[in-house]
């Protein structure tokens, strides 16, 4: 009895699973398809599942744009924002996890009471900051205020990490001699690696797809994928083949990438959970 | 070769002072133990020792220099956790090598060094597995290993052996003990297990509440407790209290009665006390001795047959149960009366504030 129970509560589990997995597919799997569509058929009702593919978008959205000056500046924007995030973050966790004091707590909530704040709030003071320090348009400036934004999250992320490090390892290494900064670098990063590496494609990720900043603080030279995305849905008109081939351009990266440290990804989410 | 003074050291948490102001002196070579209840603060006094918490108060010296303000790793100190905290990315060899190498000991030194300690504890057949793969009992080689390749002045252990078996437990104490004899480094060692505590200790640290209650010699604790709480302490099982008063002094023994009537003279100085004042007599299990009729009388409520001797519980005529201590060959029954003669010489007596009176003879193994 309690078998068969189980066993239809797993089959439901199951199903869920993947209608959560479809739906949250489907748009992504939509856009690829439409990609491939001429302009035509990307709008013709009902919509078309099976159609003649063409490239002709693709061909149009490379005349039009260039495709790796945008990818370069997100590249980079990405990687430097992470990097220095990074590289910021891991001091605050390491303290705030193994030498708390009475206020660490507070400081971790009002840290990510940050990111509840609308970043349209604050876009004046940024916007005339990063012109005053001649960072408008440049992938420094943009990289600065993607760091500045996943901060608390990268902290957040890296200080649970560090916290299921056993405290007695760290002190066994200072016992040995070890340096507060070679206590960091050769106990506790290897040790903590998986939710490092976890930390840093998620941080990739969220520069990888942040707009809001990128269509705000940038125009042509510092442009990243996502204000390439951005030029294609123009006021004349919605050009969906067009669109949709830019944006499974912009994505592509970051999804292939994604799919292969999926596992690294997932190991470090769980970390705590299934040690 | 290391020498350790401990001087009114006091620890703070915030407003709570877990650690009441300790004195200690430490010789070179010494094994020193600390024992108390859990939370008493042994953790935190050997840590404060090793430089991993701060000194709220007070000096420490090692070889009669002032360390309080000295980094752990350079106070010449090595430790041994009760979890063992090896590093869990690196290999036996590697977790060895670690504080060598820090030190900046040159690579043929480093090898020389591991591969000795490495035979001495039985390890070398792996020296490149990683800590997962090993059994408790050689994870804790292992960190008594690190321990030693580093020739500290002093050895720190906080219950190093309380996550292993009991077997592997008794083994492992034989070990450390002739380690300790072999190396002759001065140790500091934290437990709650008596017979770690009898059988390796030089000398014994009783701490309550961040209150060290008596220093001494083990068979001085278990001769001459200094107060109720290390009489208690002490021994296994625990000593018996009984309640009486003390009436009289004869060629300085001191008489004292039972609420029963009965009366007897104990070879202890009492002249700090009044006569009629309330005392508690204790005596361990092992001295009570079980006879057809004595000073007191009881029933046998519980029998422990432990092999080689016997525990019986009594439930004495005021109600109080009692334990007493017979051989293996006893052979009283549950619910059976028995007689209790109390042999004058190995009785305590403690004034209401805890305190014992002190013996008019030291016993020879305590001098
Ligand atoms: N970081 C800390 N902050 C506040 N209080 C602490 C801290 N560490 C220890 N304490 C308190 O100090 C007291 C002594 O702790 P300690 O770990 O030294 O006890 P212990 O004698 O080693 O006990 P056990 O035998 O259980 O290991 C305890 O009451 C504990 O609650
Ligand atoms: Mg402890």
């Amino acid at each position: 009895m309690a078998f068969k129970v189980n066993c239809g509560k797993q089959i439901a589990v199951t199903l869920l699973g993947w209608g959560v997995a479809l739906w949250v597919f489907f748009p992504i799997f939509w856009m690829f398809l439409t990609g491939f569509k001429s302009e035509v058929q990307a709008v013709s009702t009902p919509p078309q599942l099976f159609f003649k593919p063409t490239l002709s978008s693709y061909a149009e959205v490379f005349e039009r744009a260039n495709y790796w000056h945008f990818t370069i500046n997100t590249v980079l924007v990405s990687v430097i924002a992470t990097g220095v995030a990074l590289a910021l973050a891991v001091p605050a966790a390491y303290s705030m996890a193994f030498m708390p004091s009475k206020r660490t707590r507070s400081t971790l909530l009002w840290m990510l009471s940050t990111r509840m704040l609308p970043s349209v709030g604050v876009l004046v003071p940024i916007y005339l900051l990063a012109r005053n320090a001649h960072l408008l348009d440049t992938v420094l400036g943009l990289a600065i205020v993607d760091m500045l934004t996943n901060l608390p999250i990268v902290i957040w992320m890296l200080f649970t990490f560090f916290r299921e490090v056993p405290a007695p390892i760290l002190e066994a290494g200072r016992m040995d001699g070890a340096s507060r900064w070679q206590e960091m670098t050769m106990v506790l990063l290897p040790l903590a690696l998986p939710g490092i590496a976890s930390t840093a494609l998620l941080s990739l990720i969220l520069c990888w797809n942040e707009a809001f900043w990128s269509l705000n603080l940038t125009s042509s030279n510092a442009a990243p994928l996502t204000a390439f995305i951005a030029s294609f849905s123009s006021p004349e008109g919605l050009f969906f083949g067009k669109l949709s081939a830019a944006s499974t351009l912009a994505v592509a990266p970051i999804l292939v990438f994604g799919w292969f440290s999926q596992k690294q990804l997932v190991r470090g989410l769980t970390f705590g959970a299934v040690k | 070769m290391a020498t350790l003074e401990l001087k009114n050291l006091r620890k703070t948490y915030l407003t709570e002072e877990i650690i009441k102001g300790v004195s200690l002196s430490i010789e070179d070579r010494e094994f020193v133990v600390f024992v108390g209840p859990s939370g008493c603060g042994k953790s935190t006094l050997l840590r404060m020792i090793a430089g991993l918490e701060d000194i709220s108060n007070g000096d420490l010296l090692i070889d009669g220099q002032r360390v309080n303000d000295i980094e752990p790793g350079h106070r010449g100190l090595a430790m041994v956790f009760q979890s063992y905290a090896l590093y869990p990315h690196m290999n036996v060899y590697k977790n060895m090598e670690f504080g060598l190498k820090l030190a900046g000991m040159p690579e043929a030194e480093r090898r020389e060094k591991i591969t000795a300690v490495a035979k001495t504890l039985q390890l070398e057949t792996y020296l490149h597995h990683k800590p997962g793969q090993l059994s408790g009992g050689q994870r804790q080689r292992v960190a008594i290993g690190r321990a030693i390749v580093r020739n500290p002045k002093v050895f720190l252990f906080d219950e190093p052996l309380s996550n292993l078996d009991a077997a592997l437990r008794g083994q492992m104490r034989v070990e450390l003990a002739s380690l300790h004899r072999k190396l002759g480094a001065t140790t500091i060692y934290v437990t709650h297990d008596q017979v770690e505590a009898m059988t390796m200790a030089d000398k014994i640290v009783v701490l309550q509440k961040g209150v060290v209650e008596q220093v001494g010699s083990p068979l001085e604790l278990y001769h001459h407790p200094r107060n109720m709480f290390v009489a208690k302490f002490i021994g296994s099982p625990p000593m018996n209290f009984l309640p009486a008063t003390l009436i009289g002094r004869e060629h300085s023994s001191s008489i004292i009665e039972f609420a029963s009537g009965s009366s007897m003279h104990v070879p202890v100085y009492s002249s700090a006390v009044a006569e009629g004042s309330k005392v508690t007599v204790g005596i361990r299990p092992e001295h009570i001795e079980v006879v057809e009729a004595g000073e007191g009388s009881g029933k046998v409520e519980v029998v422990e047959r432990l092999g080689a001797l016997t525990l019986l519980h009594i439930r004495l005529a005021n109600g109080q149960l009692i334990v007493v201590q017979t051989d293996g060959s006893d052979t009283s029954e549950i619910d059976s009366r028995v007689g209790l003669h109390l042999p004058s010489e190995h009785c305590h007596i403690f004034a209401e504030d805890g305190l014992a009176f002190e013996a008019l003879n030291r016993h020879p193994l305590a001098a």
